[in-house]
């Protein structure tokens, strides 16, 4: 892969979608080894810098680089210390000389990894900044999709719930599209940002769930936060509920065997019934796993050793075998 | 003080509706007039300053009606003494200070204090803008008479927007009594909260949060309102918006007194530019903090509009808002950069770009400089009438040059252009009679004498 960074899929062909595709089958067949555990990432340290709280996509990154063999170092910081005057750049700067290959970043202010990219020698991995960008989350949805549904090109995506403040709807806007499916945006009028002209990529844009779905492969929930009904964005939550809830009964307007897909955390009972959550066609956990291995196969492909084969480690002097 | 001469060059001057290739006379710091060496008119032994002008564009000094100097108290972003000298090379002679300094314009003392400092320190003219509120608070008025006669020029809470529509109200009727204009900054606080880029497409893809153009025609739709029930005069500051432009084209036309200003930026970059785009098309990263500003860069269309309005006078004149900041102010994440941009030194180049394009004659672009925002603000400058202060602009409107903001005479580095070619340049600013800006020595004939006068 020609780039330095991942800091959103805007800039990804779809010949680079399907390379990281085919590179996290075989970081797949890694995972399913006895021992989890390649040496390409070799004395290579992968800092996470994490001023948003997370648990999945922070320990998802930091079990792809140990599996990698690389060296992970964990930083969470307060975004509240910013405004204190510890400052981004400072950070980095201070990161960059205890030395790091790679810092995988999550922040709540939309385009800090690009003011870290540019601090920084080395790479730059977004794991989410504010309403911007999560191209991690949105490669392992389609690695998702792909395992399950085959070519992601054709399908018909629903993504519903609070697009306006979603980094997961816009980086999938990207992905998806640039990987040749249909999306469909769906939401109430107020949680929908301004679209079309110099925006993202065309999509269509559906109040109405239970039109939405009809004929879709792929329907992908999104969590709603307390905060937009007190900010005045929803009446309620049990209107919001009433609506946009993917219920047993809405996801039956779905194509048979259609998808259901989360990027969590889930707020059972509001955006997504439990039945639904737990059914038959819920991929949720398949997400979670993918993302090990799709954040391996990223990792592999910006400063992995190329000469290095995915042959497993060398075991520890004095293994028993 | 010798006389001084500008031999050659293309007096334009769109006050007196001149634009003909002539000799400029200055004598006693003041304009003397046009035509051939008047060794007779001024009855001088000495020899006159020469300053070679061919192949330049002679112009009344610029007036700027909205400016930060941040000097008292942010003396890390600007002071008067080095803002002034940013201002000179950018052709401007005249600059109203705007009141958002620490602590602010909302007293004699502090009027007194600039005015004083412009005196010792500046290089150009420094007109005062006090506050409408005292402490800028949105509360109380400020002693407007006692302001008045201090000199201040006009009212401006700039920055912030008097939210309460009965003060600004007030405001405006007060104001009538020291025939002054408020000049406001229209910016409905709960609809816009805390955007930081223009509301649309570009901030979906950026994931930014918007400010929208409804939030700023809210409130100059509400100021033109209370301009026609008061009778008071109304500035509006920095208006970005198609909608805003026909707001104040349907006032005018009504016959409210209302007067408006555009910025070098807003008539020029497009939210785009916060995504990256560039004029020389190797776009620069996104999130470039030095594209935010307040109102922020909005979409095409409305920078048509404004460029349209600009042209047809519904717009009367340009202002810069020169907002210098420091590197720390900027080198952070989008949504905590400071707002604002370094204009003066990059405010011809750019607005050339219009007259490049074909959108705007040389002409109506230096009048909007010039004399029209002097009228605005009943100012005599922005003129090269014989007796009128000795203030010019010599540019040369083909000159290519590359921003390079290190050599910014301003403390303030941030601006979006740094990188980029502009064709047209400043090459020497006479205010008040003196050299202020002399960007090229060969411009100067040697006499003996020269060096002392220019400062």
């Amino acid at each position: 892969m020609n780039r330095r960074h991942v800091l959103d899929l805007d800039d990804f062909t779809a010949d680079e979608i399907e390379l990281v595709m085919q590179t996290t089958d075989a970081m797949k067949e890694v995972l399913a080894r006895p021992i989890r555990r390649v040496p390409p990432l070799r004395g290579k340290t992968i800092v996470t810098l994490f001023y948003e709280n997370s648990t999945r996509t922070r320990v998802s990154f930091e079990l792809a680089a140990k599996n990698l063999s690389a060296d992970v170092v964990n930083i969470t910081a307060s975004a509240s210390s910013v405004t204190k005057g510890e400052s981004l750049v400072d950070t980095i700067r201070t990161i960059q000389a205890l030395g790091a290959d790679v810092i995988v970043i999550r922040h709540s202010q939309a385009g800090a990894p690009y003011v870290v990219a540019q601090h920084l020698r080395g790479s730059v991995i977004n794991a989410g900044d504010g309403w911007h960008a999560h191209p991690t989350q949105s490669l392992l949805d389609l690695y998702t999709i792909r395992e399950r549904l085959g070519p992601v090109a054709g399908k018909s995506v629903v993504i519903v719930g609070d697009i306006l403040h979603s980094r997961v709807a816009r980086s999938n806007v990207w992905g998806m599209t640039r990987a040749g499916a249909r999306v469909t945006l769906c939401g109430p009028a107020t949680l929908m940002p301004p679209l079309g002209g110099d925006g993202l990529p065309p999509v269509t844009v559906d109040y109405d769930l239970d039109r939405a779905l009809e004929g879709a492969d792929v329907v992908m929930a999104l969590r709603i936060q307390r905060e937009r009904q007190t900010g005045g964005m929803l009446p309620s939550l049990r209107e919001y509920v009433e609506r946009y809830q993917l219920t047993p009964a809405r996801l039956r307007r779905a194509r048979p065997g259609a998808l259901v897909m989360h990027p969590g955390p889930m707020n059972e009972g509001v955006e997504i019934s439990p039945e639904v959550a737990y059914g038959a066609q819920s991929v949720i956990e398949d997400q979670v796993a993918n993302g090990v291995a799709v954040r391996m196969a990223l990792l592999y492909l910006l400063v992995g050793e190329r000469t290095t084969e995915l042959a497993a480690a060398p075991a520890p002097v004095g293994a028993r075998r | 003080m010798p006389e001084m001469l500008i031999r050659g060059g293309r007096i334009l001057d769109p006050s007196q509706g001149i634009d003909q290739v002539d000799d400029l006379w200055i004598a006693d710091d003041q304009i003397a007039g046009l035509g051939p060496p008047a060794v007779s008119r001024h009855q001088n032994s000495t020899q006159p300053i020469v300053v070679d002008a061919t192949g330049c564009i002679v112009s009344p000094g610029f007036v700027d009606l909205h400016c930060h100097l941040r000097d008292p108290g942010f003396e890390e972003k600007e002071t008067i003494a080095t803002g002034t000298r940013a201002a000179a090379r950018g052709g401007f002679t005249t600059v109203c200070c705007m009141a958002n300094t620490n602590p602010p314009i909302d007293s004699r003392a502090v009027v007194e204090y600039v005015q004083r400092t412009a005196h010792v320190t500046g290089v150009v003219r420094v007109l005062p803008v006090a506050a409408i509120t005292r402490h800028m608070a949105g509360q109380e008025l400020v002693e407007m008479g006692e302001l008045a006669q201090a000199g201040v020029v006009a009212f401006s809470d700039d920055g912030r927007a008097v939210g309460s529509s009965r003060i600004m109200r007030y405001a405006l009727e007060y104001s009538k009594m020291v025939d002054r204009p408020i000049a406001p900054h229209c910016e409905d606080r709960d609809l816009v909260s805390d955007g930081v880029m223009n509301e649309g497409p570009v901030a979906t893809r950026l994931g930014l949060k918007g400010w929208p153009a409804t939030g700023e025609e809210i409130e100059i739709a509400r100021d033109i309102l209370l301009a026609e029930l008061t009778g008071g005069r109304l500035h509006l500051c920095h208006v970005t918006t198609a909608g805003g432009v026909e707001l104040v084209r349907r006032a005018k036309e009504k016959g409210i007194r209302v007067t408006a200003e555009a910025m070098p930026h807003h008539l020029t970059l497009t939210d785009e530019w916060v995504a990256g785009k560039r004029w020389d098309g190797r776009s620069a990263e996104p999130y470039d903090t030095n594209t935010k500003v307040n109102p922020p860069l909005r979409a095409e269309a409305d920078r048509r509009a404004l460029v349209a309005g600009l042209r047809d006078g519904t717009i009367d004149c340009i202002a810069t808002d020169h907002a210098p900041h420091t590197l720390v102010d900027k080198q952070c994440e989008y949504d905590f950069a400071a707002f604002g941009l370094s204009v003066f030194e990059t405010a011809l180049g750019a607005l050339l770009r219009l007259v490049q394009a074909g959108d705007l004659d040389l002409p109506t672009l230096v009048s909007r400089l010039t004399v029209d925002p002097a009228r605005a603000y009943r100012l005599p400058y922005g003129t090269l009438r014989p007796g009128a202060a000795a203030d010019v602009a010599i540019f040369d409107p083909s000159a290519e040059w590359v921003v390079d903001p290190s050599q910014f005479a301003s403390r303030g580095r941030n601006t979006p252009l740094a990188g980029q070619t502009l064709r047209g340049r400043v090459l020497v600013t006479i205010a008040g009679g003196r050299i202020v800006h002399l960007a090229d020595d060969r411009r100067l004939a040697q006499t003996p004498s020269v060096r002392e006068h220019v400062r």
